[in-house]
């Protein structure tokens, strides 16, 4: 077994283990000490007593998508950016600051332009007036 | 080796003898045996103090928001009510399981898996003391940004699993809340890597020490402000008032746990007060100086562990305890509101917070305020 393997994933893999472990147990010993009588009226979904119509898979509103997308874009951007964040110290330990500075500077940059397009557009605010801007543009 | 638990511990001759006398008598070298078991005992411990933790956690927050509303709060079961989670989790346990008609059964499953494991796996990287952290990894921050995301996959799904529309809509609230909060989490934790320049758990902590001034919080002033970015965001990410619009009680039922019953349930809830310290030992970590005794007092030796622990556990329960008291003190966001705070408050405050790190490492070099004053 290499170093790498018993220090990095050995560990890991035992954490994650006993997780598992405690969720497969948790579930057995529900099952041994708890009743299991199912019917019809107790397994329908909860909709404050009326009888549900149609599934709950139903569309939603679109806004969740629209947050998604722009999660995506800074999620990546802060992972790129990670690398750069730890050696940013060494550098300006060498004398190399100020130039890792504006490297880095520029890379936040781009971040925020992202972001104040985003603004711009309205896709920050969850109640977004749609018909607002699209007469406008028709006029 | 030297990173792990087991390493920690090989540092101390007797053991290190103790090993070597009984490799000699067995026949092979019992050493990997020894991290082995250092792994299965810690993990087992902090497992063990984990289900405390969470159990204490649902004991505190019932006992605390009592005090803040001038009741009793439980006091049956045991002392002062302190055995009142073991009789909530027997109840739980003899609780029906019920899977709801029409359930997507193997997502139904796996929802309170990924909370539990999500939370979990976290554990591994998390500084108790010097001695008791799984393993210090090179990239432990990182990793646990990476894992803890696995919590918002489980809440989703569980929303999305359970054919209920309170329970999606409660999930899908609970995905756009935890995914947006990421984004400040992550950019204030990253201001601390720029200052510290690593991303290892306990390199950071040793940067700091005991006393206040030598804190990451007190460092420059992006990283006080930072600090409260993180924490406000953190709070937003464990799901807890006043940022519990996936679970709001009071239009949701029950949000994304609607449907579930029985232990189910119960894990749900322990995953999200396991979180909630989770999310304390972190800022305690990164800005409040995590387990360093005032000095660097006995250093690296094995006496200082229960001190150095209780030190760790002293900042978390401190942080655990405002966690329940904003709680009970403060009304719950609207959903514009919610996100209004995060994307055009809390996102640029932590992108400002970075940039100013970054100037302030140029300009004097990584000293801190108190450095600059004193000198």
């Amino acid at each position: 077994m290499s170093n790498q393997a018993l220090e990095v994933f050995m560990p890991i893999s035992i954490m994650m283990g006993i997780a598992v472990l405690l969720f497969i147990g948790a579930l057995l010993a529900a099952k041994f000490l708890s009743p299991f009588k199912p019917n019809k009226n107790k397994n329908m979904p909860y909709e404050c007593g009326e009888e549900p119509v149609g599934t709950a898979w139903s569309m939603f509103n679109v806004r969740f998508y629209v947050v998604g997308l722009i999660f995506i874009i800074f999620d990546v951007e802060s992972v790129l950016m990670f690398p750069v964040a730890v050696i940013f110290k060494k550098m300006v330990s060498l004398g190399l600051g100020s130039y890792v500075l504006i490297i880095f500077l520029s890379f936040v940059f781009i971040l925020i332009s992202g972001i104040a397009y985003c603004w711009k557009k309205g896709d920050l605010d969850w109640v977004k007036s749609y018909t607002k801007t699209s007469i406008r543009d028709a006029e | 080796m030297e990173n792990t638990i087991g390493g920690f511990f090989l540092k101390f001759d007797f053991i290190k003898n103790a090993i070597a006398s009984g490799s000699s008598a067995i026949g092979f070298d019992l050493t990997m045996l020894f991290y082995i078991m250092m792994f299965l005992v810690g993990a087992v411990a902090i497992t063990a103090l984990l289900a405390t933790v969470g159990g204490l956690g649902t004991y505190a927050e019932r006992k605390i928001s009592a005090d803040i509303q001038a009741r009793i709060g439980p006091n049956r079961v045991g002392p002062f009510g302190i055995l009142q989670f073991l009789a909530d989790g027997i109840k739980m346990m003899t609780k029906e399981d019920i899977m709801p008609s029409g359930a997507d059964k193997f997502l139904f499953y796996l929802a309170p898996f990924l909370c539990i494991f999500g939370v979990f796996s976290t554990f591994a990287v998390i500084p108790f003391s010097e001695g008791l952290q799984l393993t210090n990894l090179d990239i432990g921050i990182f990793y646990l940004i990476a894992i803890a995301s696995l919590v918002g996959v489980g809440i989703f799904l569980g929303g999305y699993a359970s054919n209920s529309k309170w329970s999606l809509l409660g999930g899908m609230r609970g995905a756009a809340q935890i995914i947006s909060y990421e984004i400040p989490v992550t950019i204030s934790i990253m201001s601390i890597v720029l200052l510290s320049g690593t991303l290892s758990f306990t390199e950071v902590i040793n940067m700091q020490s005991g006393f206040p001034h030598n804190w990451f919080i007190f460092h420059n002033p992006f990283t006080f402000i930072g600090f409260f970015v993180l924490f406000i965001a953190g709070l937003a990410e464990t799901n807890r008032a006043p940022f519990d619009l996936p679970e709001a009680e009071s239009e949701l039922v029950s949000g994304y746990h609607t449907e579930y019953t029985g232990i189910r349930f119960g894990l749900f809830a322990l995953a999200e007060y396991i979180e909630i310290f989770v999310v304390s030992g972190v800022s305690v970590s990164l800005f409040l100086g995590g387990y360093n005794l005032p000095g660097h007092f006995l250093h690296g030796t094995l006496g200082a562990q229960p001190l150095q622990f209780a030190i760790f556990m002293g900042k978390t329960f401190f942080l655990y305890y405002v966690v329940i008291w904003i709680r009970w003190t403060f009304p719950r966001l609207r959903a514009d509101h919610l996100m209004t705070i995060c994307w055009k408050y809390l996102t640029p405050i932590a992108i400002f917070n970075l940039i100013g790190c970054a100037f302030w490492m140029v300009l004097f070099n990584g000293k801190s305020f108190y450095d600059l004053l004193m000198h």
